[in-house]
């Protein structure tokens, strides 16, 4: 089905508390970008919601053991924002909160780009789009040979979209009924070039994913909420099928100035600014 | 066959062997069953062409054991690799071609990077096809050298293949394999050999000429050195099945004697084995100079596979001329 699902309603204190991990998350990350001067801060503070709810709520991990088997599969596609994942781990206690101001820094555990091979906790290199769905097939056809309970999840981009391979992974999910697979695109409608609806539009996503065979949902991606509801009826949905979350978001989400301002991929901060943002971001926060 | 009659290039399911040459059917399906009887890690992939890298022998066996991925290579490396990240020893396979030009970027990001036991079994490598460079994977060696970790071999016939398998299997890191498919000839058994990856065996020695050989080409040496026998003149034959890691001491030790020195592989000249030979020498601060017996740097014609390795100078016979005009 394809149609946007009804939100059961959720505890309010659930989602207090996931909104308080969101508000910690983008805090994190603008502690990373402001130490480098730099960042992916845009895109950080729009997934900072999804995030929150799998990194506070959905996941199972242990942060002790990075490489727990009976933990979920969290696959970043998109190496850009490292920034938000890193925010992420340290709000899970996967690092400690100092660890934050070495992102990008040489002999960092925390490089620009996420990578496999640099950070406990990272499951697949990023960077290169169209990756991560491919991998999480074959992460998901695993964990089913072992027998697993265990979930895969992707967080890929809405520019992603554009890459074949993303289209290969999404047939090949359908015809072997990955059904522990749930993928989530962050459509922020931006990418290098400009818009990502003026690069290569993909829309309707939600109809190309359900021609696919895919188990769909929409919502939008900055309410804790709906993004919570949605995740949680994809992973408990008694369904043959991948499952995907379209995640509609804004860039900048959380810091007024940013969210105003003209959006880029890469969005610049000047030093002075960076008071004002945690100025801004409280505010929203408290509102 | 009368002189009239044109040679033509064979169907998809053609085999290399020539006529009345012992072969052995399918080693990689076979040896990959044997394989998976003992370990219970290994599975098999293919993208549309289980049935045409001999994977179909396994898939028939170990039908729970095998993924199909469809005509989809970049989601078969990366299968591969998500399977690999969750411990299991997968065995995927295509051709070369799609393998190294289609799905590099996978190959290289998800498979080699992260160091997984990946191994990718890779059907028409070289001039193995006569259907043109759309199928003939004459620069995969070339592209994948250059890949940090990524281990490379070209196996020369049967012997080769059945020995390798279990071996890449149990090398933690990636491997690439050039694989010979369908009635594969069986060669080495005539010679006291055993392949170990990543060294090179001398399987006969000589006095005149050395040829360091790799993959199907070190058949047409072992050949082209009895033809060359006849003539009173000694090769010996230096067969390196893995040109990554590069077994450098075996390969430099055997230059060092007085002989005149050919490479022949199955690839085209720039990339390959000659290059490898070439690049060792070099650091050594040995001065040798090597003939290739390769490929040229041509996109290749198609036609009948003899025809072709004729006219590009691969053939036992082919050798032979070479060597003569050299001495």
């Amino acid at each position: 089905m394809t149609a946007q699902h009804d939100a059961t309603p959720i505890a309010e204190e659930r989602v207090t508390r996931i909104r308080e991990a969101a508000y910690r998350i983008r805090q994190n990350a603008l502690t990373q970008a402001e130490v480098q001067g730099q960042g992916y801060i845009g895109q950080a503070l729009d997934i900072a919601d999804v995030l929150a709810v799998l990194y506070s709520d959905q996941l199972t991990l242990d942060p002790q053991h990075p490489e727990w088997e009976g933990r979920d599969r969290f696959l970043l596609s998109i190496g850009h924002y490292a920034i938000a994942l890193y925010a992420a781990l340290v709000e899970a206690k996967f690092f400690p909160q100092e660890e934050l101001e070495t992102y990008a820094a040489d002999d960092s555990r925390f490089p620009m780009s996420s990578m496999r091979t640099y950070t406990p906790g990272v499951e697949i290199s990023g960077g290169s789009l169209g990756h991560g769905l491919v991998i999480a097939n074959g992460v998901a056809l695993g964990l089913k040979r072992k027998r697993s309970g265990s979930f895969v999840y992707n967080l890929l981009s809405d520019g992603e979209l554009g890459e074949g391979s993303t289209w290969e992974a999404a047939a090949v999910a359908t015809h072997h009924r990955l059904d522990n697979l749930i993928a989530i695109v962050d459509f922020n409608d931006q990418q290098a070039d400009g818009k990502s609806t003026d690069m290569l539009s993909m829309e309707s996503v939600t109809d190309k994913f359900t021609a696919f065979g895919w188990e769909v949902r929409r919502c939008d991606g900055n309410s804790v909420a709906e993004v919570l509801t949605h995740l949680e009826e994809l992973r408990s949905l008694d369904a043959p099928r991948p499952r995907v979350l379209i995640a509609d978001t804004q860039l900048g989400r959380g810091v007024k100035f940013l969210e105003q301002r003209e959006k880029l991929h890469f969005m610049k901060v000047s030093a002075d600014e960076w008071d004002l943002a945690r100025v801004q971001l409280k505010e929203d926060f408290e509102a | 066959m009368s002189a009239t009659t044109k040679l033509t290039s064979g169907a998809m399911d053609a085999s290399i062997a020539k006529e009345g040459q012992r072969t052995d059917s399918a080693p990689l399906g076979h040896a990959l069953i044997d394989l998976a009887r003992t370990d219970d890690s290994i599975v098999g992939l293919s993208a549309d062409l289980a049935k045409y890298t001999d994977l179909h022998i396994f898939r028939d066996e170990m039908p729970d054991r095998f993924y199909q991925v469809g005509m989809a290579e970049q989601a078969l490396l990366g299968a591969a690799a998500g399977l690999a990240m969750e411990g299991f020893t997968p065995f995927a396979s295509t051709y070369s071609v799609f393998a190294t030009r289609r799905a590099y970027d996978f190959l290289l990001l998800d498979i080699a990077e992260p160091g997984l036991n990946v191994n990718m079994v890779c059907a028409l490598p070289g001039l193995t096809t006569g259907y043109g460079p759309s199928h003939q994977a004459t620069e995969d060696v070339s592209l994948l050298r250059s890949i940090p970790g990524l281990t490379i071999v070209d196996p020369c016939d049967s012997v080769d293949i059945r020995q390798a398998v279990p071996q890449l299997a149990a090398h933690p890191g990636p491997t690439y394999t050039r694989i010979l498919r369908g009635r594969v000839p069986t060669v080495l058994d005539e010679y006291d050999y055993e392949f170990e990856l990543g060294k090179a065996k001398l399987l006969r020695d000589g006095n005149d000429v050395l040829i360091i050989s790799t993959g199907l080409m070190t058949e047409n040496a072992l050949e082209a050195a009895k033809q060359l026998e006849v003539d009173g003149v000694e090769v010996a034959v230096l067969h390196s099945p893995t040109l990554k890691p590069f077994d450098t001491d075996t390969v430099l030790a055997e230059i060092a004697k007085d002989r005149l020195v050919l490479t022949a592989e199955n690839h085209t000249v720039i990339g390959g084995l000659f290059d490898a030979v070439a690049h060792e020498l070099a650091l050594s601060g040995t001065f040798k100079k090597v003939t290739p017996v390769a490929l040229p740097d041509e996109f290749l014609d198609a036609g009948a596979l003899p025809t072709l390795q004729e006219r590009y100078g691969v053939s036992s016979r082919s050798i032979v001329q070479r060597v003569r005009a050299l001495l």
